[in-house]
């Protein structure tokens, strides 16, 4: 079955789930409850990240194919099974995953005090659901964590969230089902194409090109909701805005890049020759998010909508990398999800930190906080540096490859494209001035209290990640090299084929 | 088969000791429909294979819940007479007899017993004029869809000859032997069915009669009949008139939009929760009639597993309704609901269950449903409907999702009574089927398999 004979990946995803029952069983008065589901979420997924550490340990950075495979029967008449693995594009987003879930608990030990054993059961089941989706192999397991991921983060937004929760849980659940439930289509029309629904094999399959583009947007459909691209985007400020600030973590960090990884894992490898001719529509897409969104964001009043702005910048970033189709783009792009998911789930926790002390989220609302929070103002710092693309950060790899792979392909792209770079420099240094800098003029600041020590082991696994992935690359590209390299072979594989046949047709 | 189980009860003047015996007698009969062999009986009025069995089994289970939710409900209102389940009984009876007929006479009288002891069950509560009038609309509207089905059958009968199945399909093998009035008389038969299983536009009494019955005979009436009716509808379309696929594709088709566009659509503005899964069980079965419309055995076999899930949400969610009681009296608002999530956790998360599951969200059961339809209708490509469908199931979510909504984000109001333990074996039984049946599909989706082999087409 795969290396260490037994099955990580399952237990990976579902040992979350046992923290639940842990946690439903326990029993008490309110405080009891609520001090046992903390330790509980906590230590459940401490082990969850410990354990995923040996993927990170053991996988064979070598190997382009899929490693830790494990498979089970489930429904077998139609060749649908449960069927788990990781190749080099998708082992780093479980990683991301179990690393952000015990920070985000940590994160929301103090702000979230009603219903907490809720809030951590709603957690867990949602690290569970994203984990399980990047391990998925077979495409209707990846689709029932595709969509289950849904339902916590409904729960979560609609019961924490701020005072427009209802709407914006109720758009974000809409938003992405109406996407999903046409991937959904799409997945039933691969099936009864191919008669399978294992991904490795369907990987291989070749689509008729007619098929391939109806089923390339269906795709669209789903995961440019998830990522978000413009014009579907509109949930994710709502979202953001009202999400509790863990939330605002996850959603960030990675619900977004699932509709990335989406387009990595299906549409591109398995329908190369729509890919290519609808690059141009991605490409025009992605540049509007990148500077509309980026110009929304200087507008913004709220520090967490202009963050959410900025993530739309920066995963249209994500997405014309992908759809270079050259090894330097989507390495970039892929970077660029890592970078993003921490950075800005990073950012998000900032916002929560002065949140949680003054209640307020309005830029105008704060000023001069470098006198009273010294470290605050450093982390602070280094993640808006990070945002912004510093070398030396990890924001910065990633839009420089995406970049020389956009390059390659256009020169308006790139061009285009680094006008991001450029315009987030000046909203997120704007932000940074405005809240930081400048005199300490309001009453209420004069004695806000600087990161406690919870606040400081929150931030600093971040800050060696964002200071690590800038510093030292490769070892995280090392993980998929071999895997995009076999990708984008295999795409220019099948582009050449299908050339070749329009050749001897004509 | 069933037939046997008629005389078992009829002098018990014991509510409690009646309704045991009713859960009794369907115990065995499912016990019976098991062991029972294949064949056919009084002259080729009466089969049974293995998509009776199935059906059957279905029902039975389905009209089971309902006698139980029941019971609790009953004792409160002030309905506590025997009749209620042995009235229960003879409907199950119809609907054994409907889902194993093979002649049109046959399926007739099925289907009247079956209406007619429902449309006593609507009008139970006679003090109460709600549920007076509930029945007498039930009545008079299904009289007429009888009166068209009759009509139908009998030009069947006049321009095919024969009333029996078997002899239909061999007098139609060749679609060109269909003679327009052969088709009217198909139309009469589609009308009349689609009546019983309330789909759009003969869906006018739903409503009306969901809201006005006592919530019991509801829980009762949007399951098993249903199942009983789809699968008689399943069985004549796909058996006698099977070759005549063409012909009767459209209206299905045209039946099957109409009614996810109404079931999704009309639901969003409603107040009243039993108002609202009457809607919804509108837009349950224009899903299921995809799967007919698909005409294949793929497209059967969605539509027997999308009953088998929608029986188990539907149960559990009427079990939850049924709880919902403050200081002795019931509550049918959905603002009723709010903050349930504080107050009773338990029934809280059972209801979000059956609405996830029903706005068709995996993994629980109502997605799995929704799956093998839509698998069906890309097999038979039918596009367009498979679109529509999954898109009216987004605008269906929408008012699932908002009476979680209530339950979950709204602030709590005081608690309901004390559950009765029947209520709450049901739910939980029904959410734990709902939640965990992507553990096991395998049997189940190979017992529909081979329930729907019984049809060629």
């Amino acid at each position: 079955m795969n290396p260490l004979g037994f099955p990580l990946l399952s237990l990976l995803t579902w040992l979350p789930l046992v923290g639940c029952g842990i946690i439903m069983s326990v029993r008490g008065d309110e405080a009891t409850v609520a001090s046992n589901a903390r330790w509980t979420a906590l230590w459940t997924s401490l082990i969850v990240f410990a354990l995923s550490l040996v993927l990170w340990v053991r996988f064979d950075q070598s190997d382009p194919g899929f490693q830790f495979v494990e498979s089970a029967a489930w429904l077998p008449q139609w060749n649908i099974a449960y069927k788990m693995g990781v190749d080099g594009i998708s082992v780093l987003f479980v990683l991301l995953s179990t690393v952000l879930t015990p920070i985000c608990i940590l994160a929301s030990w103090e702000s979230i005090t009603v219903r907490v054993r809720e809030y951590m059961l709603a957690f867990l089941v949602l690290e569970t659901m994203m984990v399980g989706m990047f391990c998925a192999l077979d495409f209707v397991v990846f689709y029932m964590f595709f969509e289950g991921v849904l339902l916590p983060m409904y729960l979560i937004i609609g019961i924490w969230g701020g005072p427009r929760r209802v709407y914006a849980a109720i758009k974000f659940f809409l938003f992405t089902l109406a996407g999903s439930v046409l991937m959904l289509l799409a997945l039933l029309a691969m099936w009864y194409s191919a008669g399978t629904t294992d991904i490795p094999t369907l990987l291989h399959t070749v689509f008729p090109a007619s098929m391939q583009t109806w089923l390339f947007l269906a795709f669209l459909a789903s995961f440019a909701v998830k990522v978000p691209m413009w014009p579907v985007h509109t949930w994710l400020p709502d979202a953001h805005v009202e999400a509790p600030t863990a939330g605002s973590v996850i959603l960030a960090g990675v619900l977004l890049k699932m509709g990335a990884y989406g387009f990595l894992r299906f549409s591109v490898p398995m329908l190369p020759a729509a890919s290519a001719s609808l690059a141009p529509l991605m490409f025009t897409l992605s540049v509007v998010a990148v500077i509309y969104t980026s110009y929304v964001a200087l507008a913004q009043q709220d520090m967490k909508k202009l963050i959410a702005y900025s993530s739309i910048a920066h995963m249209g970033v994500v997405t014309i990398g992908i759809f270079t189709f050259n090894v330097q783009g989507i390495s970039g792009a892929l970077f660029q999800m890592l970078s993003h998911g921490v950075v800005s789930g990073a950012l998000f926790l900032c916002v929560g930190v002065v949140y949680d002390r003054m209640h307020t989220r309005e830029i105008a609302r704060y000023g001069g906080l470098a006198e009273r929070m010294p470290a605050y103002a450093f982390v602070f710092m280094l993640f808006t540096l990070a945002s912004m693309g510093l070398p030396g950060t990890g924001g910065f790899v990633g839009e420089f490859l995406v970049l020389v792979g956009a390059f390659k392909v256009n020169f308006w792209l790139a061009l285009l494209g680094s006008l991001g770079m450029i315009l987030g420099t000046a909203y997120m240094l704007w932000l940074y001035r405005r809240v930081i800098f400048g005199a300490l003029t309001r009453a209420e600041l004069r004695d806000i209290l600087d990161l406690s020590p919870r606040e400081v082991a929150v931030f600093a696994p971040l800050v060696i990640l964002t200071l690590w992935m800038g510093v030292y690359p490769s070892s995280f590209t090392g993980f998929w090299d071999a895997s995009v390299g076999a990708m984008v072979e295999h795409h220019q594989a099948a582009l050449a084929t299908a050339v070749k046949l329009a050749g001897v047709l004509h | 088969m069933g037939i046997l189980m008629v005389g078992v009860l009829s002098k018990r003047d014991s509510f409690f000791l009646a309704s045991m015996l009713t859960v009794g007698a369907f115990l065995l009969a499912a016990a019976l429909v098991i062991a029972g062999p294949a064949g056919q009986g009084y002259n080729g009025l009466f089969t049974t294979d293995t998509f009776s069995a199935f059906v059957k089994l279905l029902v039975l289970a389905a009209a089971a819940l309902g006698v139980i939710v029941s019971l609790d409900y009953n004792e409160h209102a002030n309905l506590r007479r025997f009749e209620f389940p042995v009235l229960m009984l003879y409907a199950t009876v119809g609907m054994m007899v409907m889902v194993s007929a093979t002649n049109l006479m046959s399926l007739y009288l099925g289907l009247e017993l079956q209406s007619l002891s429902i449309y006593v069950l609507a009008a139970f509560a006679r003090d109460e004029l709600r549920s007076a009038e509930a029945g007498l609309k039930y009545f008079v509207l299904g009289s007429l869809a009888s009166g068209l089905l009759l009509y139908g059958i009998s030009l069947v009968y006049g321009f095919a000859g024969t009333m029996e199945f078997g002899r239909l399909v061999q007098a139609l093998a060749d679609p060109a032997n269909a003679s327009a009035g052969l088709i009217v008389g198909i139309v009469f038969i589609v009308a009349g069915l689609a009546f019983k299983i309330s789909a759009v536009p003969f869906h006018m009494w739903t409503p009306d009669v969901y809201e006005g019955a006592p919530t019991p005979v509801t829980a009762f009436m949007s399951t098993a009949p249903k199942v009983a009716g789809i699968a008689l509808l399943m069985r004549v379309m796909a058996s006698p008139f099977g070759h005549l696929l063409v012909q009767w594709q459209q209206i299905i088709i045209v039946m099957s939009v109409l009614s996810m566009l109404l079931g999704s659509l009309a639901a969003i503005g409603q107040r009243n929760i039993k108002r609202l899964m009457a809607y919804s069980s509108i837009g349950h079965i224009g899903y299921a009639l995809i799967g007919l419309a698909a005409g294949s055995q793929a497209g059967l076999r969605g539509v027997l597993i999308y009953m088998l899930t929608y029986v188990f949400m539907n149960a559990g969610t009427f079990a939850c309704i049924l709880a919902m009681r403050r200081r002795g009296r019931m509550l049918e608002q959905i603002s009723d609901l709010s903050g349930l999530a504080r107050t009773d956790p338990g029934l809280a998360l059972a209801f979000a269950v059956f609405m996830f599951s029903m706005a068709g969200i995996p993994p629980f059961a109502g997605f799995w449903g929704k799956y093998f339809i839509f698998t069906a209708a890309v097999q038979s490509g039918l596009w367009t409907l498979a679109v529509i469908g999954v898109l009216t199931s987004v605008i269906g979510a929408y008012y699932y999702i908002r009476i979680i909504k209530v339950i979950y984000f709204d602030a709590a109001v005081e608690a309901f009574d004390p559950r009765p333990a029947s209520l709450s074996v049901v739910a939980a039984a029904s959410a734990l089927f709902t939640t965990f049946f992507f553990l096991f599909p395998a049997p189940f989706v190979a017992a529909a398999e081979a329930a729907a082999k019984v049809f060629v087409f």
